[in-house]
């Protein structure tokens, strides 16, 4: 008996060791990051764009970038999102085709994402000929964006209650109207939720838009579809690993790991508190 | 009713995207060897003072990687730390480019070591010798019983193609040589292994590592102007058939005198 | 009118779906299109059991052995520490904590799964990387070690969540039943709900070993970089996802160089595929039990 107390006790300690050790890597990644880039975070490091080489001046031009990117990305993937989930949970016949649709998206979702920049390089950049340019990084983003929307989107179609549908339905209305004026209006804070995981998923990406959107320097914001941007994540890696004068360059990136940091974790608790919200004002 | 108000919302953003397009300057775009990358950097901010309507993109990635999107079409000047392949050229020409060369440099690659390691002096033959394994040790070469750490670069380097022509003469590099991607992650891997060595454009040395002399000779703008540094090399600008309007400007600007002092501040050697 | 309607908002989900079919046809399309020509010049036996990687020589070489044991090497590192650290915080989450623990551990856990990849790519660079270099008085820090430790601190979330999933679901009738039977905690644990719960959990891991394999910006700035067959798990590597995004800008559409890539494309393609495909059979099962 004695034996086996003293074996409980350990897997306890063991258990919470390993526990620590989890919370404690992730603390002294935080700490690391922000106290390294916070010593360059100001007002004028937000708000202007690089200057002398990226050792001073701000990074402007990649804030603007990733907005832009995530921005477009997101808006071609919401509709084509909302109805592929409203196609699997409400129409879906026939049955091969439901199958077919489900192994395409769980495929596209766990491919990794420098195939997707693969593809973009050779679809928008050079087949089409759309150049290194933002619409080419934002098409290869949505792709990417695509298939976890989806997902998030069919949950959020599935937690509407089913005797929504029959009471709209007795009443009297098509499926067209039952799905547009009844399902998605309820299903709309959950997608709400996805729409911000993909944010914060997007604005992260470095490998699918390295070739195609992502540019070393440039001082304007980006003025149309056609433009090359910067874009925060790749900012990081570019100053890492192609950076001219480190010394200066190296705090430089950890600021931007800091303020795209923010930006992502910042989403995710936003997707937290919505979520919350909504179940607590919930009736049912 | 929900969705009607978000495709309104969509399509006047778009609207909006491309409107700003009407306000647009020029844009030029850069691409291609981290060499000349604080080069093409330094002169693009200058440039675009004084040329407030001018927007230049640059980008690095490896001199393959600018030659590539010359080839492509996809960049407006390819910056480039060798200079065209044979083949290269006439699969551009295949494509209906045909690229013309700007000389806007000198430089020198630069053979560094880590800060403490002995060694002063090399031959070609035994920067060879040790980057396809057949030297291993540092003590082979008078210095501490050291294993060598070999750092190269990887296939898009400009820097590699000239290392490869001028001291490799085709060999294979050895299998655990760190292949890196720019001149700077050399140069801070072999600041920080004091093993290492590795080889980089003369703008990137700095006091972290130690130069070394190859048959006695420094690199510097001297030797390299005489030709008697035996790795000097010329770093270039390729356009698209002869270089017009503002693309012209930026290349007349670097070739400029004002251009050239950028050149020399960045630590690489002027073209007179 | 209405029933043009109904039928213009079926034609519509119907076309919508359809998209992301011809989003994976186009991608696979693509990818087999531009890389399947390399098998002209180059045999498969060649290609993935060759061992140089030399595109540009004059002579060039396409053995892509090398990054796959590169890709190995990383991934079964980071299932070394990203199992335990992921299935024990699942099971403290689960078993132990109480509830206001839980209300701690669980976000933080949420908040590691949101951190880009190369932000830790960043960290491992230039924090972790010179660490373990001084510490161990190692030629560079950039090496399978490294990779393994962050890439495993990425994919803890991902074990985790599905994990902590799996044991919760686990029916409050078993836990009763062993404790009853006079278990102490841990072996109610080890020996019943682990093994009740065990789909979900090897589901869980093979999620995790996905994402490793897939894993570009972290393994390109942290694993080093030599294509060489590693000898020690302190050598540097060059996984394929490396390698693709090392030397993707580089080439020029349609030569043999950029087929090779896309050839390694393909291959990488496949065995993420395959992983994916035995994940779905796993979480299937558990689904119809």
């Amino acid at each position: 008996m004695k034996n086996r107390k003293v074996l409980n006790f350990c897997g306890n300690g063991f258990l919470s060791i390993l526990v620590v050790i989890t919370i404690l890597a992730l603390c002294i990644f935080l700490v690391r990051i922000f106290s390294l880039g916070g010593k360059v975070l100001s007002w004028e490091f937000l708000f202007t764009a690089p200057r002398n080489c990226m050792q001073e001046g701000g990074i402007f031009p990649a804030l603007a970038g990733t907005f832009w990117l995530t921005v477009i990305s997101i808006c071609i993937v919401i509709p084509l999102g909302i109805l592929t989930a409203i196609f699997l949970t409400n129409y879906g016949k026939p049955k091969w085709l439901l199958k077919v649709v489900q192994i395409a998206i769980d495929t596209l979702a766990g491919t990794p994402s420098i195939i997707f920049g693969l593809f973009g390089m050779a679809v928008f950049v050079n087949l089409l000929a759309m150049n290194v340019s933002l619409i080419s990084g934002a098409l290869t983003l949505a792709i990417l964006a695509l298939p976890l929307f989806i997902n998030s989107c069919i949950e959020a179609i599935k937690s509407v209650p089913f005797d929504f549908y029959e009471a709209s339905l007795a009443l009297g209305a098509t499926k067209r109207q039952t799905i547009t004026k009844i399902v998605i209006p309820t299903a709309l804070p959950n997608i709400l939720t996805g729409i911000i995981v993909c944010i914060g998923r997007v604005a992260g990406e470095t490998a699918p838009i390295m070739f195609t959107a992502a540019t070393f320097y440039t001082r304007r914001l980006p003025e149309g579809l056609k433009d090359e941007v910067m874009a925060l994540p790749y900012h990081i890696y570019a100053l890492m690993t192609e950076g001219t004068r480190p010394e200066t360059q190296v705090p430089i990136a950890y600021g931007t790991a800091v303020v795209l940091l923010l930006l992502v974790l910042g989403v995710s608790a936003a997707a937290v508190i919505i979520r919350s919200s909504i179940r607590r004002k919930r009736k049912w | 009713m929900k969705t009607n108000n978000y495709l309104v919302t969509l399509i006047i953003m778009l609207l909006a995207t491309f409107s700003l397009n009407a306000t647009k300057g020029n844009q030029i775009t850069c691409t291609g060897s981290t060499t000349v990358l604080p080069i093409a950097q330094a002169t693009a901010e200058a440039f675009m003072n004084s040329h407030p309507d001018i927007n230049i993109s640059v980008r690095g990635g490896g001199s393959g990687v600018g030659v590539a999107a010359l080839q492509n079409g996809t960049t407006d000047i390819c910056n480039s730390s060798r200079p065209l392949k044979s083949k290269e050229i006439s699969a551009a020409k295949a494509k209906g480019i045909n690229p013309v060369a700007y000389t806007i440099a000198n430089d020198a690659i630069s053979i560094i070591v880590h800060q403490s390691n002995p060694l002063k002096d090399i031959s070609i033959q035994q920067i060879k010798d040790i980057y396809t394994g057949k030297i291993k040790n540092w003590k082979v070469l008078g210095g501490p019983n050291l294993p060598i750490v070999v750092i190269s670069r990887d296939v898009s380097s400009g820097t590699y193609e000239v290392f490869n022509e001028k001291v490799l003469a085709g060999a294979k590099v050895e299998g655990s040589a760190q292949l890196l991607a720019s001149n700077n992650a050399v140069l801070s891997s072999v600041s920080n292994t004091p093993g290492a060595i590795g080889y980089v454009g003369l703008g990137y040395v700095n006091e972290s590592v130690k130069l070394i002399s190859i048959n006695k000779i420094i690199p510097s703008e001297a030797t390299v102007k005489n030709g008697s540094y035996m790795l000097s090399r010329k770093l270039y600008m390729y356009t698209n058939g002869k270089a017009k309007g503002d693309v012209a400007n930026y290349l007349g600007f670097i070739q400029s005198e004002k251009g050239q002092q950028i050149v020399q501040e960045q630590g690489f050697i002027n073209i007179k | 009118m209405s029933k043009y309607k109904e039928k213009a908002f079926t034609t519509i989900t119907y076309t919508a779906a359809l998209f992301t079919i011809v989003v994976l046809f186009a991608l696979i399309y693509g990818l087999f299109r531009e890389g399947l020509p390399l098998f002209k010049q180059v045999s498969l036996t060649e290609f993935i059991f060759g061992s140089g990687w030399y595109p540009t020589n004059a002579e060039p070489e396409f053995g892509a052995w090398t990054f796959i044991i590169g890709s190995f090497c990383v991934t079964i590192g980071a299932l070394i520490i990203g199992i335990p650290l992921g299935l024990g915080s699942a099971i403290f989450i689960s078993e132990i904590a109480g509830n206001r623990l839980k209300e701690i551990v669980k976000p933080v856990i949420e908040l590691l799964a949101g951190i880009p990849s190369v932000v830790y790519g960043l960290f491992g660079m230039s924090a972790i990387a010179p660490l373990i270099r001084n510490w161990l008085n190692l030629d560079t820090g950039l090496n399978i070690f490294t990779a393994s430790v962050i890439l495993g601190l990425m994919i803890v979330p991902i074990i985790a969540s599905m994990s902590e999933d799996a044991l919760t679901n686990v029916p409050k009738s078993i836990r009763e039943a062993a404790l009853a039977l006079g278990s102490t905690k841990m072996e109610c644990i080890f020996r019943v709900i682990i093994p009740a719960a065990q789909r979900g959990i090897v589901g869980s891991i093979l999620l995790g070993l996905g994402r490793a394999i897939g894993e570009t910006m972290v393994v390109l700035m942290v694993a080093g970089g030599s294509a060489q067959i590693p000898k020690s798990i302190f050598a540097s590597v060059r996984p394929l996802t490396s390698t693709i995004a090392a030397e993707m800008g580089e080439t020029v559409m349609g030569s043999l160089h950029y087929q090779a890539l896309y050839a390694l494309a393909i291959l990488l393609f496949v065995i993420t595929f395959v992983i994916n495909l035995i994940t779905e059979l796993f979480i299937a099962k558990r689904d119809k039990q």
